[in-house]
């Protein structure tokens, strides 16, 4: 039974870094390139929930609300400025870029809200029910967690597959100049990419923090990491890969740190990652890269 | 209708066009043939907008649009079928005709031409469910024009249609390349089969290293002496 409480902890982990990773792989599907300030909107998100409820009284669904607009902003306004300007540059100047935009963001929310660490709120709820004569307990916040990825994923996918828009990223992700000769505005289209990534990172935010409810500058950088990883894991530019590749990391670790190691946990979920894309380059999902003639 | 004027258009130093004109009249079919290299696709991507010229301009009708995006390109009636056809091979066949009428918002004339593009390629209809990418380089072919012609475009580039296609397949395409003109649609072809090409043109235009070399009629260039031994095999 202990095993079950494990795994199912472990599916709600894996949940939020898949909803993560739904970032960092539609940005890369679509604008081929890795943003790794994507774990810092994150932070921004948590904060932003964080002053909504605690300073200006809002209720749970307004936080959570204004946490994904402003992140959504935030996400557009950074791809506006630092990476549109470097669209014909190599893809290592873009990286450098993201990098520096991830310590930017860091450092201002440090200055902005200080260094020490923030007692997140209880936004969602503390309950939990017991199973099996109450041999199993489960935290409802596990289940929004997992519910809320599911419906992410269902929403998400519908969107891609049955939209105009969606279909119209596909195209980008496909063939950027076919696409622009389709009359498809590129710099839109990776504009909504932005703002879908962002707007779910502060989703993720709200449930990270709430089931580690710390508040800090440099919250995002793990669990963004490790986000980056499942989706790597999973075979980036997929949506598939990013949901199964987060669900299998999360599992991965929360097994790991319940029965092998705490301490080696991060390192034995990289090493499996490394495992992996030696016997598989591309992840367990990921579509082999078409070479052009 | 389409102006070309004095184009120069560079890969960083490297000058691929250098210093061309022509023009496209209303309701014509005008080709630009040459060798590969010569500077055939530059010259498309460029009046399409993909590529920027370093110098000279582009005029369709009276407006310049060597400055102007190319999303709003496609809105304003140019529709390029690209060489290799580049379809979007993960989606469907239904799905790439649509991705050419981005641009358009009256869902009942999308539709009409939706039905017109069918009847001019029977068999995208029959395969319209299947991914593009499972269909065979003629049906590609075919895809990619059906997909400019939802642009509802007042201009067509087709690039390389016969490209890699059986003699009788290339018949084929030509001969709805003509229907499409018929429809009322001008056309800018672009080819290395140099003798098809010329044989339905109005217009030609043979293009060397940059440079246009020759024009007239597509009759005047199929009799060319000079023409037959450089393009035509003798």
């Amino acid at each position: 039974m202990t095993f079950l409480t494990y795994l199912i902890s472990g599916l709600a982990l894996g949940s939020v870094y898949a909803i993560i990773a739904l970032g960092y792989t539609m940005v890369y599907g679509i604008a081929k390139m890795l943003n790794f300030a994507h774990g810092d909107i994150i932070m921004a998100g948590g904060y932003v929930a964080f002053f909504a409820f605690t300073k200006f009284g809002l209720g749970p669904f307004m936080s959570i609300l204004l946490s994904v607009i402003v992140s959504t902003i935030l996400g557009v306004v950074i791809e506006r400025l630092a990476y549109r300007p470097l669209r014909q540059a190599s893809s290592l100047s873009v990286l450098i870029t993201a990098i520096g935009v991830s310590y930017f963001l860091q450092n201002t929310a440090q200055l902005l809200f200080g260094a020490d660490t923030k007692i997140f709120p209880a936004l969602l709820t503390e309950k939990s029910f017991t199973l099996f004569d109450g041999q199993l307990t489960i935290s409802y916040l596990t289940i929004i967690t997992i519910v809320t990825c599911i419906i992410i994923m269902i929403g998400l996918t519908t969107f891609i597959n049955k939209t105009k828009i969606g279909k119209a990223m596909r195209a980008c992700a496909e063939d950027k100049g076919a696409a622009q000769l389709m009359g498809i505005n590129i710099d839109t289209t990776i504009s909504i990419t932005f703002a879908i990534g962002s707007g779910l990172a502060a989703i993720a935010a709200v449930l990270l923090c709430s089931t580690y409810p710390s508040l800090s500058p440099t919250l995002g950088s793990m669990p963004g990491i490790k986000a980056f990883t499942a989706a790597v894991f999973g075979g980036i530019g997929s949506i598939p890969g990013a949901l199964l590749g987060g669900l299998l990391l999360g599992i991965i670790e929360n097994l790991t740190k319940a029965y092998l190691s705490t301490q080696l946990s991060d390192a034995i979920v990289f090493a499996v990652l490394i495992v992996v894309l030696l016997i598989k380059p591309t992840g367990l999902l990921g579509k082999k890269e078409n070479v052009k003639v | 209708m389409l102006k070309v004027n004095d184009l120069v258009v560079r890969y960083g130093m490297i000058e691929a066009i250098k210093g061309i004109s022509f023009e496209v009249n209303d309701g014509e079919i005008a080709t630009l043939i040459g060798a590969n290299g010569a500077g055939k696709t530059t010259t498309m991507h460029t009046i399409s907008g993909l590529l920027k010229p370093y110098s000279g301009s582009i005029w369709l009708d009276d407006k310049e649009i060597s400055k102007i995006p190319p999303h709003r390109i496609v809105e304003m009636g140019i529709a390029q079928c690209p060489e290799r056809r580049r379809v979007f091979a993960q989606q469907s066949v239904e799905d790439n005709l649509l991705l050419g009428a981005y641009t358009r918002k009256n869902k009942e004339e999308i539709s009409k031409d939706l039905e017109n593009v069918y009847t001019l390629f029977p068999r995208l209809l029959e395969r319209k469910d299947q991914l593009a990418g499972t269909l065979s380089g003629g049906e590609q072919q075919m895809l990619a024009m059906g997909r400019a012609l939802m642009a509802k475009p007042k201009i067509m580039l087709l690039d390389e249609p016969s490209m890699g296609l059986s003699p009788l397949l290339v018949r084929e395409i030509f001969n709805i390349i003509k229907d499409i003109n018929n429809q009322g649609v001008t056309i800018l072809l672009v080819e290395q089969n140099a003798k098809m090409a010329l044989s339905i043109a109005n217009r030609a235009y043979v293009i060397e290293t940059g440079r246009i070399v020759m024009s007239g009629t597509g009759e005047e260039l199929l009799n060319s002496e000079d023409i037959k031994k450089a393009y035509l095999g003798g």
